[in-house]
């Protein structure tokens, strides 16, 4: 029975807490009445038997809680007196009592309310959104579990006070705002898969709930960058193994053992990627998963196809200029039409933008050098690199790499 | 719900006949949120240099010249419009033709007891 109860917890407590929500027009107590609800559940369910709907069931308990609660504070609050009748009254005649797929979205949508600071969004996403516990958050991102905690309660007033609703934007604003939902998905998932301080390279549960998020919201809500970000996360996260060896050092795509890479995951990474590019203009998370899987496609990295690469990238250039994507094109004309010809391209944008704190440029140029045996200047190019990176297994690779050159 | 919209920019002439065009959308704009019904209250600032700040601390009065906060942008009015929710004010306050070259702050304004 524990273990029943556990796993409908996991499916479930999201859905019957975003439907909470809305029944109860508050945060908070529905975070209480969630609880109270599965409480309720461990009691009564091992002597009566698991109900037929366990959701409803759930959802309707929760909901009674929460009016005892408001009943009680009522005596000191005229306010939530009134707001227990209605509530009461509207389960009476039981309208939307039932969880529907839009109230998972209206939950992404207040969690990525682009009022919140960006920061809060993502530990609000997490916390309400995922479930995770404010320690796991605050282990993830290497923070203090009360500022992680702080964050969270200080966008919860905000959403309380201010009065951001819970509703699926209209159709005007809904393609900036389901861009920023994108955008904090796809944070979270690089929070996890580059790490970009602390010791491990993978921090996998970040990955997980940022594909779990962009699958249920792909599902929801059919969207070509939505099934274009999915697919991007799919293809990295499938080389998650080969990405590290056995003690923990970065492994270049080039030397990744390919057998190692999850089959499973790119096949279902190909079929969201046909699906962002069933749209006349494909975005940019569409144009990043095709070049992710111009990669995963090769059977050896000396088969990879740079030309279909470089057109990728220009076409990436055209929806997304940014000298990042300019640096990657670099590297990949390195790849197709030799190395100085990348190279010259790398120092005609670090001469023209302003790109010199970032690492993967100094890395980019030293690996170049190296390829065409200019050791002082790969040398001077690995130690900037590594004097920008924070991460343990970047800079042990960079630090290694160092050595071979001595 | 009330949300006070405060505007602030800096003194930057605007170009060309650009700053007639912005005070005859404003007017359009102030009366078309009155008619719908979302205006509470509006009232445009003289200049910044024109503001006085005052204190009382230990019962001694004092004031220095000029507004609380030193900064680039000036107050220069505010709003207080009704709205259903903060993405309803956000949309309202938006669409202020000043929102176009100045900052607009919308801020829930707190319910208090007011002398009738």
């Amino acid at each position: 029975m524990i273990a029943e109860l556990e796993s409908i917890y996991r499916d479930e407590s999201r859905h019957i807490f975003a439907t909470l929500i809305r029944l109860l027009g508050d945060v908070e107590l529905a975070e209480d009445a969630l609880h109270e609800a599965f409480l309720s559940a461990a009691e009564q369910w091992p002597r009566e038997g698991v109900p037929r709907n366990p959701r409803s069931w759930l959802i309707s308990a929760g909901r009674f809680q929460a009016i005892d609660v408001m009943r009680r504070r009522g005596r000191y609050d005229a306010a939530a007196q009134r707001l227990a009748r209605q509530t009461e009254r509207s389960h009476e005649m039981s309208v939307d009592l039932e969880q529907t797929p839009d109230d998972d979205l209206r939950l992404i949508f207040l969690c990525c309310h682009p009022a919140l600071a960006l920061d809060a969004q993502v530990a609000l996403t997490l916390r309400e959104a995922c479930g995770l516990t404010t320690e796991e958050i605050a282990r993830a991102f290497v923070a203090l579990p009360s500022a992680i905690a702080q964050r969270i309660v200080r966008a919860k007033n905000k959403i309380r006070d201010a009065r951001i609703p819970y509703e699926v934007p209209g159709p005007q604003e809904l393609p900036q705002r389901l861009h920023g939902v994108l955008h904090v998905i796809y944070l979270l998932f690089n929070e996890g898969y580059d790490a970009s301080h602390g010791v491990t390279l993978v921090r996998a549960d970040l990955c997980g709930e940022a594909i779990r998020l962009g699958r249920l919201l792909a599902g929801l809500l059919p969207d070509p960058e939505t099934c274009g970000l999915v697919a991007l996360m799919l293809f990295h996260h499938a080389r998650r193994a080969a990405r590290t060896d056995a003690s923990g050092n970065l492994v270049l795509l080039d030397d990744q053992d390919r057998s190692m890479w999850d089959r499973t995951e790119i096949a279902e990474a190909e079929a969201f990627l046909q699906r962002a590019f069933a749209s006349p203009c494909p975005g940019r998370y569409a144009y990043e998963a095709a070049i992710a899987q111009v990669h995963v496609s090769a059977q050896r990295a000396g088969e990879t196809n740079w030309g279909r690469i470089v057109t990728l990238y220009d076409r990436l250039l055209g929806v997304e200029p940014s000298p990042v994507v300019e640096l990657n094109r670099a590297v990949a004309i390195a790849m197709r039409d030799g190395t100085e010809a990348g190279l010259a391209l790398i120092e005609s944008i670090v001469a023209r933008c302003d790109v010199e704190d970032y690492r993967f440029v100094h890395a980019a140029r030293a690996d170049l050098y190296r390829r065409l045996e200019r050791w002082s200047e790969a040398r001077a190019a690995y130690q900037q690199a590594l004097s920008l990176t924070e991460q343990e297994a970047e800079r042990r690779y960079l630090l290694d790499r160092l050595a071979q050159l001595e | 719900m009330k949300y006070a919209c405060f505007i602030y920019g800096d003194d930057e002439p605007l170009p060309g006949d650009e700053q007639t065009k912005l005070r005859e959308d404003s007017i359009a704009y102030h009366r078309e949120l009155k008619r719908k019904g979302h205006l509470v209250a509006l009232e445009a600032l003289d200049d910044a240099e024109t503001a006085t700040t005052v204190r009382r601390r230990n019962g001694k009065l004092s004031m220095t010249d000029g507004p609380f906060a030193e900064i680039k942008e000036h107050l220069g009015g505010f709003f207080i419009l009704k709205a259903r929710d903060l993405n309803e004010a956000i949309r309202l306050a938006g669409d202020h033709p000043a929102a176009r070259w100045d900052a607009i702050e919308v801020r829930p304004v707190r319910d208090i007891p007011k002398p009738e």
